[in-house]
Protein backbone atom coordinates (compact mmCIF):
# COMPACT_ATOMS: atom_id res chain seq x y z
CA UNK A 1 0.00 0.00 0.00
CA UNK A 2 1.69 3.10 -0.60
CA UNK A 3 1.15 6.48 0.52
CA UNK A 4 -1.42 8.84 1.77
CA UNK A 5 -3.34 9.76 -1.59
CA UNK A 6 -3.16 13.60 -0.40
CA UNK A 7 -0.78 15.87 0.91
CA UNK A 8 -0.53 14.74 4.69
CA UNK A 9 1.04 17.42 6.29
CA UNK A 10 -1.27 19.56 4.66
CA UNK A 11 -4.33 17.98 5.97
CA UNK A 12 -2.71 18.21 9.42
CA UNK A 13 -2.66 21.55 8.98
CA UNK A 14 -6.19 21.93 8.75
CA UNK A 15 -6.76 20.70 12.38
CA UNK A 16 -5.86 23.15 14.65
CA UNK A 17 -6.55 21.18 17.67
CA UNK A 18 -3.62 18.97 16.67
CA UNK A 19 -1.19 21.85 16.90
CA UNK A 20 -0.59 21.54 20.23
CA UNK A 21 1.89 20.54 23.42
CA UNK A 22 0.08 18.35 26.05
CA UNK A 23 2.13 17.47 29.18
CA UNK A 24 5.48 19.21 27.43
CA UNK A 25 4.87 16.78 24.31
CA UNK A 26 3.49 16.99 20.98
CA UNK A 27 0.09 15.76 21.10
CA UNK A 28 -0.35 12.52 19.46
CA UNK A 29 -3.95 11.60 19.09
CA UNK A 30 -5.14 8.13 18.49
CA UNK A 31 -8.45 8.17 19.46
CA UNK A 32 -10.76 9.33 16.61
CA UNK A 33 -13.18 6.08 17.15
CA UNK A 34 -14.18 7.61 19.94
CA UNK A 35 -14.64 11.47 18.37
CA UNK A 36 -12.88 13.09 15.57
CA UNK A 37 -10.82 16.28 15.65
CA UNK A 38 -12.73 19.08 13.63
CA UNK A 39 -11.26 20.93 11.05
CA UNK A 40 -10.99 24.49 10.80
CA UNK A 41 -13.48 24.43 8.09
CA UNK A 42 -16.25 23.05 10.40
CA UNK A 43 -15.07 25.27 13.13
CA UNK A 44 -15.69 28.47 10.92
CA UNK A 45 -19.06 27.17 9.49
CA UNK A 46 -20.36 27.22 13.29
CA UNK A 47 -18.88 30.14 13.98
CA UNK A 48 -20.59 32.02 10.46
CA UNK A 49 -23.58 30.46 11.27
CA UNK A 50 -23.75 32.04 14.48
CA UNK A 51 -22.36 35.16 13.77
CA UNK A 52 -24.69 35.71 10.45
CA UNK A 53 -27.00 33.45 10.47
CA UNK A 54 -29.06 31.98 13.36
CA UNK A 55 -32.60 31.56 13.21
CA UNK A 56 -35.59 29.09 13.81
CA UNK A 57 -35.86 26.54 10.88
CA UNK A 58 -38.81 26.40 9.07
CA UNK A 59 -40.96 28.39 10.92
CA UNK A 60 -40.37 32.57 10.12
CA UNK A 61 -40.86 34.30 7.44
CA UNK A 62 -38.13 37.20 7.70
CA UNK A 63 -34.50 36.80 6.16
CA UNK A 64 -32.64 35.25 8.93
CA UNK A 65 -35.00 31.87 9.19
CA UNK A 66 -35.16 31.84 5.52
CA UNK A 67 -31.09 31.79 5.66
CA UNK A 68 -31.22 29.10 8.04
CA UNK A 69 -33.25 27.09 6.46
CA UNK A 70 -31.66 27.44 3.38
CA UNK A 71 -28.15 26.40 5.23
CA UNK A 72 -30.13 23.06 7.37
CA UNK A 73 -31.50 22.22 4.18
CA UNK A 74 -28.32 22.61 2.22
CA UNK A 75 -26.86 20.31 4.96
CA UNK A 76 -29.17 17.50 4.68
CA UNK A 77 -28.72 17.52 0.53
CA UNK A 78 -24.58 17.13 1.71
CA UNK A 79 -25.52 14.26 3.30
CA UNK A 80 -27.71 12.72 0.47
CA UNK A 81 -24.70 13.38 -1.77
CA UNK A 82 -22.67 11.88 1.06
CA UNK A 83 -24.36 8.72 1.02
CA UNK A 84 -25.39 8.87 -2.36
CA UNK A 85 -29.10 8.68 -1.02
CA UNK A 86 -32.11 8.90 -3.82
CA UNK A 87 -33.93 11.52 -2.11
CA UNK A 88 -32.74 14.28 0.55
CA UNK A 89 -35.74 13.50 2.32
CA UNK A 90 -34.96 10.17 3.23
CA UNK A 91 -32.12 11.98 5.57
CA UNK A 92 -33.46 12.54 9.06
CA UNK A 93 -31.27 14.64 11.60
CA UNK A 94 -30.89 13.22 15.11
CA UNK A 95 -28.33 13.82 17.77
CA UNK A 96 -26.20 10.48 17.00
CA UNK A 97 -26.00 7.43 15.90
CA UNK A 98 -27.41 6.09 19.65
CA UNK A 99 -30.78 7.88 18.67
CA UNK A 100 -31.11 7.21 15.56
CA UNK A 101 -30.85 3.38 16.55
CA UNK A 102 -33.68 4.44 19.10
CA UNK A 103 -35.26 6.35 16.40
CA UNK A 104 -35.54 3.06 14.53
CA UNK A 105 -36.72 0.64 17.59
CA UNK A 106 -39.05 3.35 18.73
CA UNK A 107 -40.61 3.46 15.25
CA UNK A 108 -40.32 0.23 13.19
CA UNK A 109 -39.83 -1.83 16.26
CA UNK A 110 -42.62 -1.35 17.83
CA UNK A 111 -44.66 -1.43 15.33
CA UNK A 112 -42.99 -4.62 13.36
CA UNK A 113 -41.68 -6.94 16.44
CA UNK A 114 -44.52 -8.87 17.88
CA UNK A 115 -44.72 -12.13 20.64
CA UNK A 116 -42.27 -15.02 19.46
CA UNK A 117 -40.43 -12.57 16.35
CA UNK A 118 -36.82 -12.15 16.43
CA UNK A 119 -34.20 -9.28 16.23
CA UNK A 120 -30.77 -10.19 14.65
CA UNK A 121 -28.07 -9.01 15.81
CA UNK A 122 -23.85 -9.83 15.21
CA UNK A 123 -21.78 -10.50 18.62
CA UNK A 124 -19.73 -7.18 17.21
CA UNK A 125 -22.50 -4.49 18.23
CA UNK A 126 -21.93 -1.93 20.40
CA UNK A 127 -24.12 -1.52 23.54
CA UNK A 128 -26.53 1.15 21.47
CA UNK A 129 -26.80 -1.09 18.85
CA UNK A 130 -27.40 -3.96 21.42
CA UNK A 131 -29.29 -2.35 24.38
CA UNK A 132 -32.53 -0.74 21.89
CA UNK A 133 -33.49 -3.83 20.44
CA UNK A 134 -33.18 -5.67 23.64
CA UNK A 135 -35.38 -3.23 25.13
CA UNK A 136 -37.56 -4.02 22.37
CA UNK A 137 -37.95 -7.92 22.27
CA UNK A 138 -38.33 -7.11 25.98
CA UNK A 139 -41.56 -5.34 25.28
CA UNK A 140 -42.78 -7.53 22.51
CA UNK A 141 -42.13 -10.87 24.06
CA UNK A 142 -39.47 -11.25 21.23
CA UNK A 143 -35.93 -12.73 21.19
CA UNK A 144 -32.95 -11.27 20.21
CA UNK A 145 -30.52 -13.20 18.19
CA UNK A 146 -26.66 -12.91 17.43
CA UNK A 147 -24.56 -14.10 14.58
CA UNK A 148 -21.13 -15.39 16.22
CA UNK A 149 -17.97 -14.02 15.48
CA UNK A 150 -14.68 -15.90 14.85
CA UNK A 151 -11.02 -15.69 16.86
CA UNK A 152 -9.89 -13.04 13.94
CA UNK A 153 -13.23 -11.19 14.36
CA UNK A 154 -14.81 -12.02 11.38
CA UNK A 155 -18.46 -12.49 10.91
CA UNK A 156 -19.18 -15.95 10.87
CA UNK A 157 -21.02 -15.74 7.91
CA UNK A 158 -21.93 -19.61 7.45
CA UNK A 159 -24.39 -18.76 10.54
CA UNK A 160 -26.24 -16.31 8.60
CA UNK A 161 -28.42 -18.40 6.54
CA UNK A 162 -29.78 -20.04 9.74
CA UNK A 163 -30.26 -17.09 12.07
CA UNK A 164 -32.61 -15.54 9.15
CA UNK A 165 -35.51 -17.11 9.85
CA UNK A 166 -39.17 -16.26 8.98
CA UNK A 167 -39.64 -15.07 12.75
CA UNK A 168 -36.56 -12.25 12.16
CA UNK A 169 -38.20 -8.82 11.57
CA UNK A 170 -34.80 -7.00 11.10
CA UNK A 171 -31.25 -7.34 10.90
CA UNK A 172 -29.49 -4.68 12.85
CA UNK A 173 -25.59 -4.83 12.06
CA UNK A 174 -22.43 -2.84 12.27
CA UNK A 175 -20.98 -1.98 9.19
CA UNK A 176 -17.33 -1.47 10.81
CA UNK A 177 -16.69 -3.04 14.93
CA UNK A 178 -15.57 -0.04 16.64
CA UNK A 179 -13.36 -2.24 18.95
CA UNK A 180 -11.69 -4.41 15.90
CA UNK A 181 -11.91 -2.87 12.92
CA UNK A 182 -13.42 -5.60 11.02
CA UNK A 183 -14.93 -4.64 7.77
CA UNK A 184 -18.57 -6.28 7.66
CA UNK A 185 -19.48 -7.37 4.11
CA UNK A 186 -22.67 -5.74 4.35
CA UNK A 187 -24.03 -5.89 0.89
CA UNK A 188 -24.29 -9.51 1.00
CA UNK A 189 -25.80 -9.31 4.22
CA UNK A 190 -28.49 -7.20 2.99
CA UNK A 191 -28.95 -9.53 -0.56
CA UNK A 192 -29.24 -12.74 2.20
CA UNK A 193 -31.79 -10.73 4.48
CA UNK A 194 -33.84 -9.06 1.78
CA UNK A 195 -33.91 -12.63 -0.17
CA UNK A 196 -36.44 -13.71 3.02
CA UNK A 197 -38.07 -10.27 3.08
CA UNK A 198 -35.88 -8.68 6.14
CA UNK A 199 -34.86 -5.38 6.51
CA UNK A 200 -31.32 -4.22 7.53
CA UNK A 201 -30.43 -1.21 10.11
CA UNK A 202 -26.49 -0.54 9.09
CA UNK A 203 -25.01 1.17 12.28
CA UNK A 204 -22.40 3.17 10.10
CA UNK A 205 -20.59 5.22 13.08
CA UNK A 206 -17.02 4.23 12.08
CA UNK A 207 -17.54 3.44 8.93
CA UNK A 208 -18.24 6.47 7.11
CA UNK A 209 -15.20 8.35 8.68
CA UNK A 210 -12.78 5.61 6.71
CA UNK A 211 -14.30 4.90 3.66
CA UNK A 212 -17.03 5.63 1.03
CA UNK A 213 -20.36 4.79 1.36
CA UNK A 214 -23.20 4.05 -0.72
CA UNK A 215 -26.71 3.18 0.59
CA UNK A 216 -28.25 2.05 -3.01
CA UNK A 217 -25.33 -0.10 -3.68
CA UNK A 218 -25.42 -1.54 -0.10
CA UNK A 219 -29.51 -1.54 -0.45
CA UNK A 220 -29.53 -1.53 3.02
CA UNK A 221 -33.30 0.29 4.64
CA UNK A 222 -31.37 2.04 7.47
CA UNK A 223 -28.31 3.60 7.66
CA UNK A 224 -27.02 5.80 10.89
CA UNK A 225 -24.03 7.54 11.60
CA UNK A 226 -23.21 10.56 14.21
CA UNK A 227 -21.32 13.88 13.36
CA UNK A 228 -18.97 14.46 15.99
CA UNK A 229 -16.82 11.19 14.56
CA UNK A 230 -17.17 12.51 11.39
CA UNK A 231 -15.18 15.04 12.12
CA UNK A 232 -18.30 17.16 12.43
CA UNK A 233 -20.40 18.82 15.63
CA UNK A 234 -21.60 16.79 18.36
CA UNK A 235 -25.32 16.53 19.29
CA UNK A 236 -25.90 15.87 15.55
CA UNK A 237 -26.51 12.57 13.46
CA UNK A 238 -28.10 10.94 10.81
CA UNK A 239 -30.56 8.21 10.09
CA UNK A 240 -30.98 7.62 6.24
CA UNK A 241 -34.04 5.36 5.70
CA UNK A 242 -35.19 4.51 2.36
CA UNK A 243 -38.18 6.54 1.18
CA UNK A 244 -41.45 3.92 1.19
CA UNK A 245 -39.53 2.67 4.57
CA UNK A 246 -40.01 5.78 6.58
CA UNK A 247 -43.19 7.12 4.89
CA UNK A 248 -44.93 3.59 6.64
CA UNK A 249 -43.55 3.96 9.69
CA UNK A 250 -45.37 5.82 12.84
CA UNK A 251 -44.47 8.86 14.52
CA UNK A 252 -40.93 9.53 16.86
CA UNK A 253 -41.19 11.86 19.06
CA UNK A 254 -44.24 14.37 18.84
CA UNK A 255 -43.77 18.64 18.85
CA UNK A 256 -43.41 21.28 16.83
CA UNK A 257 -42.46 20.82 12.82
CA UNK A 258 -43.13 16.95 12.99
CA UNK A 259 -47.27 17.85 12.68
CA UNK A 260 -48.99 19.53 9.55
CA UNK A 261 -52.11 20.76 12.19
CA UNK A 262 -53.05 20.38 14.64
CA UNK A 263 -56.44 20.19 17.03
CA UNK A 264 -57.20 19.19 20.70
CA UNK A 265 -59.14 16.25 18.46
CA UNK A 266 -56.59 15.09 15.73
CA UNK A 267 -53.10 16.04 14.40
CA UNK A 268 -52.03 15.37 10.93
CA UNK A 269 -48.30 14.16 10.85
CA UNK A 270 -46.18 16.36 8.14
CA UNK A 271 -43.88 14.17 5.97
CA UNK A 272 -40.72 12.36 6.13
CA UNK A 273 -38.36 13.93 6.82
CA UNK A 274 -39.84 16.45 9.42
CA UNK A 275 -42.00 14.09 10.73
CA UNK A 276 -39.31 12.57 12.73
CA UNK A 277 -37.57 15.70 13.60
CA UNK A 278 -40.00 16.87 16.23
CA UNK A 279 -38.93 20.25 17.95
CA UNK A 280 -36.06 23.22 17.00
CA UNK A 281 -33.72 20.85 15.52
CA UNK A 282 -29.70 21.45 16.12
CA UNK A 283 -29.14 23.98 12.99
CA UNK A 284 -25.49 24.90 14.06
CA UNK A 285 -24.76 21.01 14.12
CA UNK A 286 -26.39 20.00 11.15
CA UNK A 287 -24.63 23.24 9.20
CA UNK A 288 -21.12 22.17 11.21
CA UNK A 289 -22.14 18.10 9.38
CA UNK A 290 -22.44 19.73 6.00
CA UNK A 291 -19.14 21.55 6.24
CA UNK A 292 -17.15 18.28 7.41
CA UNK A 293 -18.61 16.60 4.39
CA UNK A 294 -17.79 19.05 2.22
CA UNK A 295 -14.26 19.01 3.81
CA UNK A 296 -14.00 15.09 3.39
CA UNK A 297 -15.14 15.09 -0.24
CA UNK A 298 -12.49 17.99 -0.94
CA UNK A 299 -9.37 15.80 0.31
CA UNK A 300 -11.45 12.93 -1.43
CA UNK A 301 -12.80 9.99 0.04
CA UNK A 302 -11.03 7.21 -1.85
CA UNK A 303 -8.11 8.96 -0.82
CA UNK A 304 -9.08 9.15 2.90
CA UNK A 305 -9.64 5.34 2.54
CA UNK A 306 -6.01 4.48 0.92
CA UNK A 307 -4.42 6.67 3.44
CA UNK A 308 -6.44 4.64 6.19
CA UNK A 309 -5.34 1.40 4.81
CA UNK A 310 -1.52 2.50 4.74
CA UNK A 311 -1.13 3.49 7.86
CA UNK A 312 -2.99 0.58 9.16
CA UNK A 313 -0.79 -1.31 7.34
CA UNK A 314 2.32 0.58 8.99
CA UNK A 315 1.27 0.61 12.35
CA UNK A 316 0.03 -3.02 12.33
CA UNK A 317 3.60 -4.13 11.56
CA UNK A 318 5.00 -1.64 14.13
CA UNK A 319 2.99 -2.68 16.71
CA UNK A 320 3.70 -6.77 16.46
CA UNK A 321 7.14 -5.92 16.81
CA UNK A 322 6.50 -4.81 20.23
CA UNK A 323 6.90 -7.88 22.84
CA UNK A 324 4.15 -8.85 24.34
CA UNK A 325 1.37 -7.17 22.21
CA UNK A 326 -1.39 -8.77 21.06
CA UNK A 327 -3.79 -7.69 18.75
CA UNK A 328 -7.47 -8.85 19.44
CA UNK A 329 -9.03 -8.33 15.66
CA UNK A 330 -7.07 -9.39 12.85
CA UNK A 331 -9.85 -9.64 10.30
CA UNK A 332 -8.45 -9.67 6.57
CA UNK A 333 -10.69 -6.59 6.06
CA UNK A 334 -11.00 -4.15 8.35
CA UNK A 335 -10.39 -0.35 8.83
CA UNK A 336 -7.81 1.59 11.07
CA UNK A 337 -8.79 0.38 14.46
CA UNK A 338 -5.84 -1.39 16.40
CA UNK A 339 -7.07 -3.13 19.49
CA UNK A 340 -4.76 -5.00 21.57
CA UNK A 341 -3.22 -6.31 25.23
CA UNK A 342 0.33 -6.25 26.25
CA UNK A 343 1.71 -8.82 28.35
CA UNK A 344 0.23 -8.81 31.83
CA UNK A 345 -0.24 -5.09 31.87
CA UNK A 346 -3.82 -3.80 32.06
CA UNK A 347 -5.18 -1.67 29.28
CA UNK A 348 -5.87 1.25 32.33
CA UNK A 349 -2.60 1.45 33.01
CA UNK A 350 -1.23 1.57 29.66
CA UNK A 351 -3.58 4.22 28.79
CA UNK A 352 -2.46 6.29 31.78
CA UNK A 353 1.70 6.23 31.05
CA UNK A 354 0.63 6.43 27.63
CA UNK A 355 -1.18 9.82 28.81
CA UNK A 356 1.93 11.23 30.15
CA UNK A 357 3.76 11.03 26.91
CA UNK A 358 0.77 13.14 25.44
CA UNK A 359 -0.16 10.14 23.56
CA UNK A 360 -4.25 9.76 23.57
CA UNK A 361 -5.39 6.12 23.06
CA UNK A 362 -8.55 4.66 24.51
CA UNK A 363 -8.45 1.55 27.13
CA UNK A 364 -11.75 -0.61 28.28
CA UNK A 365 -14.18 -2.44 26.68
CA UNK A 366 -15.25 0.47 24.02
CA UNK A 367 -18.75 0.12 25.02
CA UNK A 368 -18.80 -3.57 23.42
CA UNK A 369 -18.73 -6.05 27.01
CA UNK A 370 -20.17 -8.72 24.74
CA UNK A 371 -17.39 -8.84 22.40
CA UNK A 372 -14.62 -8.51 24.72
CA UNK A 373 -16.43 -11.66 26.71
CA UNK A 374 -15.85 -13.01 23.46
CA UNK A 375 -12.59 -12.48 23.63
CA UNK A 376 -12.16 -13.63 26.56
CA UNK A 377 -11.07 -10.06 28.07
CA UNK A 378 -12.57 -7.54 30.22
CA UNK A 379 -10.60 -5.15 28.36
CA UNK A 380 -8.25 -3.88 25.13
CA UNK A 381 -5.74 -0.90 24.36
CA UNK A 382 -7.59 0.61 21.59
CA UNK A 383 -5.63 3.16 18.67
CA UNK A 384 -7.64 4.51 16.28
CA UNK A 385 -6.19 6.34 12.98
CA UNK A 386 -7.85 8.91 11.34
CA UNK A 387 -6.94 11.01 7.92
CA UNK A 388 -5.27 13.30 9.92
CA UNK A 389 -2.56 10.31 11.93
CA UNK A 390 1.02 10.11 10.42
CA UNK A 391 3.40 7.37 10.72
CA UNK A 392 5.33 9.13 13.17
CA UNK A 393 2.17 9.17 15.34
CA UNK A 394 2.48 5.46 15.15
CA UNK A 395 6.45 5.48 16.30
CA UNK A 396 5.15 7.64 19.30
CA UNK A 397 2.80 5.05 20.08
CA UNK A 398 5.22 2.11 19.80
CA UNK A 399 7.99 4.48 21.81
CA UNK A 400 5.29 4.62 24.24
CA UNK A 401 4.51 0.88 25.13
CA UNK A 402 8.23 0.73 25.55
CA UNK A 403 8.34 3.10 28.37
CA UNK A 404 5.22 0.76 29.55
CA UNK A 405 7.22 -2.43 29.37
CA UNK A 406 9.76 -0.88 31.44
CA UNK A 407 7.38 0.50 33.93
CA UNK A 408 5.84 -3.31 34.51
CA UNK A 409 9.40 -5.13 33.94
CA UNK B 1 9.24 8.38 34.12
CA UNK B 2 7.70 11.46 35.21
CA UNK B 3 8.11 12.20 39.06
CA UNK B 4 3.93 11.78 38.95
CA UNK B 5 4.12 8.67 37.04
CA UNK B 6 6.41 7.35 39.61
CA UNK B 7 4.67 8.15 42.52
CA UNK B 8 1.79 6.28 40.95
CA UNK B 9 3.42 3.51 39.87
CA UNK B 10 5.37 3.29 43.37
CA UNK B 11 7.56 -0.25 43.84
CA UNK B 12 5.09 -0.99 46.35
CA UNK B 13 2.15 -0.56 43.98
CA UNK B 14 3.54 -2.55 41.51
CA UNK B 15 4.40 -5.51 43.98
CA UNK B 16 1.39 -5.74 45.06
CA UNK B 17 -0.56 -5.66 41.92
CA UNK B 18 2.03 -9.06 40.75
CA UNK B 19 1.55 -10.38 43.56
CA UNK B 20 -1.77 -9.31 45.44
CA UNK B 21 -1.78 -10.51 49.18
CA UNK B 22 -5.34 -11.85 50.32
CA UNK B 23 -6.38 -12.89 46.90
CA UNK B 24 -8.92 -15.57 47.79
CA UNK B 25 -12.20 -16.61 48.79
CA UNK B 26 -12.75 -16.09 52.29
CA UNK B 27 -14.20 -20.11 53.74
CA UNK B 28 -17.43 -19.69 56.15
CA UNK B 29 -17.52 -16.01 54.83
CA UNK B 30 -20.40 -14.00 56.74
CA UNK B 31 -20.57 -11.12 54.10
CA UNK B 32 -19.69 -10.45 50.73
CA UNK B 33 -19.99 -8.06 47.67
CA UNK B 34 -19.10 -7.54 44.52
CA UNK B 35 -18.09 -4.44 42.88
CA UNK B 36 -17.87 -3.29 39.31
CA UNK B 37 -16.06 -0.37 37.30
CA UNK B 38 -18.18 0.16 34.24
CA UNK B 39 -15.60 2.38 32.68
CA UNK B 40 -13.19 0.02 32.52
CA UNK B 41 -14.79 -3.43 33.00
CA UNK B 42 -12.92 -4.04 36.47
CA UNK B 43 -14.61 -6.35 38.74
CA UNK B 44 -13.95 -7.59 41.97
CA UNK B 45 -15.46 -9.64 44.81
CA UNK B 46 -14.86 -9.08 48.62
CA UNK B 47 -15.08 -12.21 51.20
CA UNK B 48 -15.53 -10.82 54.98
CA UNK B 49 -15.39 -12.99 57.94
CA UNK B 50 -16.94 -11.03 60.93
CA UNK B 51 -16.56 -11.89 64.17
CA UNK B 52 -18.61 -9.78 66.05
CA UNK B 53 -17.65 -6.17 64.88
CA UNK B 54 -14.49 -7.33 64.03
CA UNK B 55 -13.22 -8.04 60.48
CA UNK B 56 -11.75 -11.77 61.52
CA UNK B 57 -10.37 -12.54 57.61
CA UNK B 58 -10.93 -11.00 54.29
CA UNK B 59 -10.21 -11.74 50.76
CA UNK B 60 -10.41 -10.40 47.53
CA UNK B 61 -11.09 -11.96 44.29
CA UNK B 62 -11.19 -10.48 40.21
CA UNK B 63 -9.86 -8.32 37.38
CA UNK B 64 -8.52 -4.98 37.11
CA UNK B 65 -5.57 -2.75 36.74
CA UNK B 66 -2.51 -2.11 38.98
CA UNK B 67 -4.05 1.07 41.04
CA UNK B 68 -7.26 -1.49 41.56
CA UNK B 69 -5.29 -4.96 42.30
CA UNK B 70 -2.95 -2.87 44.88
CA UNK B 71 -5.53 -1.16 46.51
CA UNK B 72 -7.57 -4.27 47.44
CA UNK B 73 -4.74 -6.24 48.34
CA UNK B 74 -3.28 -3.22 50.84
CA UNK B 75 -6.90 -3.46 52.14
CA UNK B 76 -7.12 -6.67 52.81
CA UNK B 77 -4.09 -5.97 55.23
CA UNK B 78 -4.98 -3.27 56.63
CA UNK B 79 -8.24 -3.84 57.76
CA UNK B 80 -7.50 -7.36 58.94
CA UNK B 81 -8.01 -7.45 62.78
CA UNK B 82 -10.17 -3.87 62.31
CA UNK B 83 -13.48 -3.05 63.82
CA UNK B 84 -16.17 -2.09 61.33
CA UNK B 85 -16.06 1.35 62.78
CA UNK B 86 -12.04 1.55 62.29
CA UNK B 87 -12.43 0.17 58.53
CA UNK B 88 -14.92 2.38 57.80
CA UNK B 89 -12.32 5.19 59.21
CA UNK B 90 -9.64 4.07 57.00
CA UNK B 91 -12.09 4.24 54.29
CA UNK B 92 -12.67 8.01 55.10
CA UNK B 93 -9.39 8.36 55.11
CA UNK B 94 -7.92 6.51 51.88
CA UNK B 95 -10.72 8.48 49.75
CA UNK B 96 -9.59 11.79 51.07
CA UNK B 97 -5.68 10.64 50.27
CA UNK B 98 -6.33 9.65 46.74
CA UNK B 99 -9.11 12.65 45.48
CA UNK B 100 -7.63 15.53 47.85
CA UNK B 101 -4.11 14.44 48.12
CA UNK B 102 -1.18 13.45 50.88
CA UNK B 103 -1.28 16.46 52.71
CA UNK B 104 -4.67 16.50 53.88
CA UNK B 105 -4.38 13.39 55.35
CA UNK B 106 -1.81 12.34 58.49
CA UNK B 107 0.36 9.99 57.01
CA UNK B 108 0.82 8.14 60.22
CA UNK B 109 -2.67 7.19 60.33
CA UNK B 110 -2.24 5.60 57.28
CA UNK B 111 0.39 2.74 57.68
CA UNK B 112 1.37 1.07 53.90
CA UNK B 113 -1.33 3.27 52.63
CA UNK B 114 0.31 5.82 52.08
CA UNK B 115 1.85 4.50 48.72
CA UNK B 116 -1.41 5.46 47.14
CA UNK B 117 -0.82 9.10 47.63
CA UNK B 118 -0.05 9.16 43.94
CA UNK B 119 -3.66 8.43 42.39
CA UNK B 120 -4.34 11.93 43.62
CA UNK B 121 -3.04 13.76 40.79
CA UNK B 122 -4.13 11.21 38.27
CA UNK B 123 -8.33 11.95 38.92
CA UNK B 124 -9.23 9.55 36.26
CA UNK B 125 -7.73 6.57 38.43
CA UNK B 126 -9.35 7.45 41.60
CA UNK B 127 -12.15 4.83 41.18
CA UNK B 128 -9.39 2.21 40.63
CA UNK B 129 -7.99 3.27 43.75
CA UNK B 130 -11.52 3.12 45.36
CA UNK B 131 -13.16 0.28 43.90
CA UNK B 132 -12.50 -2.40 46.27
CA UNK B 133 -13.36 0.38 49.29
CA UNK B 134 -16.44 0.57 48.10
CA UNK B 135 -16.99 -2.72 47.67
CA UNK B 136 -15.84 -3.44 51.30
CA UNK B 137 -18.46 -0.49 52.42
CA UNK B 138 -20.90 -2.85 51.11
CA UNK B 139 -19.91 -6.22 52.34
CA UNK B 140 -19.82 -3.96 55.80
CA UNK B 141 -23.21 -3.10 54.81
CA UNK B 142 -24.70 -6.68 54.29
CA UNK B 143 -25.66 -5.09 51.19
CA UNK B 144 -26.46 -8.40 48.76
CA UNK B 145 -26.15 -5.75 45.70
CA UNK B 146 -23.70 -5.03 43.52
CA UNK B 147 -21.57 -1.63 44.15
CA UNK B 148 -20.57 0.52 41.33
CA UNK B 149 -18.21 3.04 40.50
CA UNK B 150 -20.48 5.10 38.62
Amino acid sequence: MTGPGFDLGRVRGDFPLLRQEVRGRALVYLDSAATGQKPQAVLDALTRYYTHDNANVHRGVHILSERSTQAYEDAREAVRRFLNAKDAREVIFVRGTTEAINLVAATYGRKSVGPGDEVLISAMEHHSNIVPWQMVCDAAGAKLRVIPVDDRGELRLDAVDALLTERTRLLAITHVSNALGSINPIKELVAKAHAKGIPVLVDGAQSVTHFPVDVQDLDCDFFAFSGHKLFGPTGIGVLYGKLAMLESLPPYQGGGDMILSVTMEKTVYNRVPHRFEAGTPDMAGAVGLGAAIRYLEGVGLSAIAQHDQWLLAYATQALEAVPGLKLVGTAPKKTGVLSFTLADVHPHDVGTILDQEGICIRTGHHCAQPLMQRFGVAATVRASLALYNTPEDVDALVKGLHKVREVFA
Amino acid sequence: MSSDLKDLYQEVVLEHSKRPRNFRVVEGATCTAEGYNPLCGDQLSVTLKMDGDVIRDIGFQGQGCAISKASASLMTGAVKDKTRAEAEALFERVHTLVTEGPEKVDPETLGKLAVLSGVSEFPARVKCASLAWHTLHAALDGRSTSVSTE
